[in-house]
């Protein structure tokens, strides 16, 4: 009908790319606990990531990220568990790490209601394990994780793992170029310098890497105020904001850090405030 | 409700959240690869999951393609997430192979110029009242996609989303819905839309109850 196709182009011409950037609250897990638990949030048990990652759905987080930190075998079923009873409860998508080092390890976590898993050390072991993860799931469901430290003498980042202490040996812009060569589908690059500093994000950091791959990158690492997500966020920085002590020391909330951010013309998803 | 509501099962995905999500609305899923469990339940979902010529091949041979256009032919309401509102279309040039063929359209890669697969949420904005809302309604829902549909019949365009440019986020005809996005990641509103459906369920089954007694 003539009528339908002018409705529709009226509107197709109206409707704008929302270009939302995303606020992600990080969750650190060891023993399914959260290892920094809230205080001021009044929850029934504040150091229960289901109830906490609950709690920032309703505050309007965009997505949400679990990180294993202790990533043993012992516990990976524990990790496994959290993330199905996440997911019974929370429909925002969800992104687990640490200690995944297998298709079957992603395939156990998937199914048990991830979205996307985070692959860290074991991708520098062995990056066919990224290609295996994008044939098997898709490269939405691949994050690769780079820890990235500043070397003057390499004149950039270099890659680190175990915490930051161990040299991979590797560039960090090189590593997330082969890496979206691969078909990750987003970069979660956190600077090893500014984390736990609250100075802010490494900006040049992040300029370098989404100067060199096509991919999604969530900056990490340093966030101590909103500014810092502002700065984050700018046009040829991140695509995404991830932030654990700020929001779980309850400095901020997830919804004035959005506030924030909308008011500085960055757009945010605000459907749910 | 009588009846359980079917959803495809055609490869290595996710279905726990769609599950949880169906649960959550109130509805009784059942997964399944079964062409008799898709002939006696009450509605189908076609989550998204997946590439089109893999799904394709796999749901022919498990006769699932028959079964799903015998279930929409008969009116059985329908729901196609993601890849499942794609495969709803004709020709899909992921993997150079036919879909159901049950709407007018066809499938290709988004246009290059844009971050692909476009990862994470946006706005959709409603064509016409309806179910979901009034003209003009803007909502946000959370995208994973590299493909969309093209060529589509104007009067089943729902919903539509710019992504550098305007593809049909929302399909509808009669009880064959579709949509783009992830319902169950996208929220509140992601369940009030798979709510809205899941009433096609009871209305279907209420009708002819009503016809019955009259």
């Amino acid at each position: 009908m003539i009528e339908d196709a002018d409705r529709v182009a009226a509107v197709a011409a109206a409707v704008e790319d929302a270009r939302y950037r995303r606020v992600i609250p990080c969750l650190d897990v060891t023993d399914g606990r959260v290892v920094k638990g809230i205080e001021f949030v009044n929850l029934r048990d504040a150091g229960d990531p289901v109830e906490l990652a609950a709690f920032y759905n309703q505050e309007g987080a965009d997505e949400l990220v679990f990180l294993d930190i202790t990533a043993t075998t012992d516990s990976r079923s524990t990790m496994v568990d959290l993330v199905a009873r996440t997911a019974d409860r929370v429909f925002i998508p969800l992104t687990v790490g640490g200690g995944v080092r297998s298709v079957a390890d992603m395939r156990e976590l998937l199914i048990a209601g991830a979205d996307k898993v985070s692959i860290n050390t074991a991708a520098i072991a062995n990056p066919e394990l990224i290609d295996a993860g994008v044939e098997t799931f898709g490269q939405q469901c691949i994050v690769i994780a780079i820890d990235a430290r500043r070397e003057p003498e390499r004149g950039g980042w270099g890659v680190y793992t175990h915490g930051g202490r161990r040299a991979a040996g590797l560039d960090a812009v090189k590593w997330a170029v082969e890496a979206a060569r691969r078909g990750a589908g987003e970069i979660l690059l956190t600077s090893m310098d500014r984390d736990g500093t609250k100075d802010g994000y490494d900006l040049a950091l992040l300029e370098a890497v989404a100067a060199a791959v096509p991919t999604p990158v969530i900056a990490s690492g340093g966030a101590g105020t909103l500014d810092h997500l502002v700065d984050g966020l700018a046009p040829g920085r991140a695509d995404a904001v991830l932030a654990a002590s700020i929001f779980h020391f309850g400095e901020y909330r997830i919804i004035d850090a959005k506030h924030h951010l909308a008011a500085r013309g960055i757009p945010m998803r605000m459907d749910q405030q | 409700m009588s009846g359980r509501v079917a959803v495809i099962d055609y490869g290595a995905g996710n279905l726990r959240s769609m599950c949880r999500a169906l649960t959550t609305i109130g509805v009784d899923p059942v997964v399944t690869t079964s062409p008799a469990t898709v002939a006696m339940a009450c509605a189908v979902v076609l989550p998204g999951v997946g590439a089109a010529g893999a799904s394709m091949t796999r749901m022919k041979e498990l006769g699932l393609t028959a079964a799903l256009r015998t279930a929409i032919a008969e009116g059985t309401p329908f729901l196609g997430v993601c890849l499942g509102m794609q495969l709803l279309f004709g020709h899909q040039d992921e993997g150079n192979v036919e879909g159901l063929g049950v709407l007018p359209g066809r499938v290709r890669r988004l246009s290059p110029g844009v971050k692909i697969p476009q990862i994470g949420w946006n706005r959709v904005r409603l064509v016409e009242a309806g179910p979901l809302g009034h003209a003009g309604d803007d909502h946000d829902a959370y995208f994973v996609h590299s493909f969309i549909a093209e060529g589509v019949d104007p009067a089943d365009i729902a919903g539509l989303t710019r992504y550098g440019e305007v593809f049909p986020s929302i399909v509808m005809r009669e009880s064959v819905w579709g949509v783009q996005f992830h319902p169950e990641k996208s929220g509140d509103w992601g369940l009030e839309l798979l709510r809205t459906w899941g009433a096609l369920i009871h209305a279907r089954h209420a009708a002819p109850v009503a016809a019955a007694s009259a």
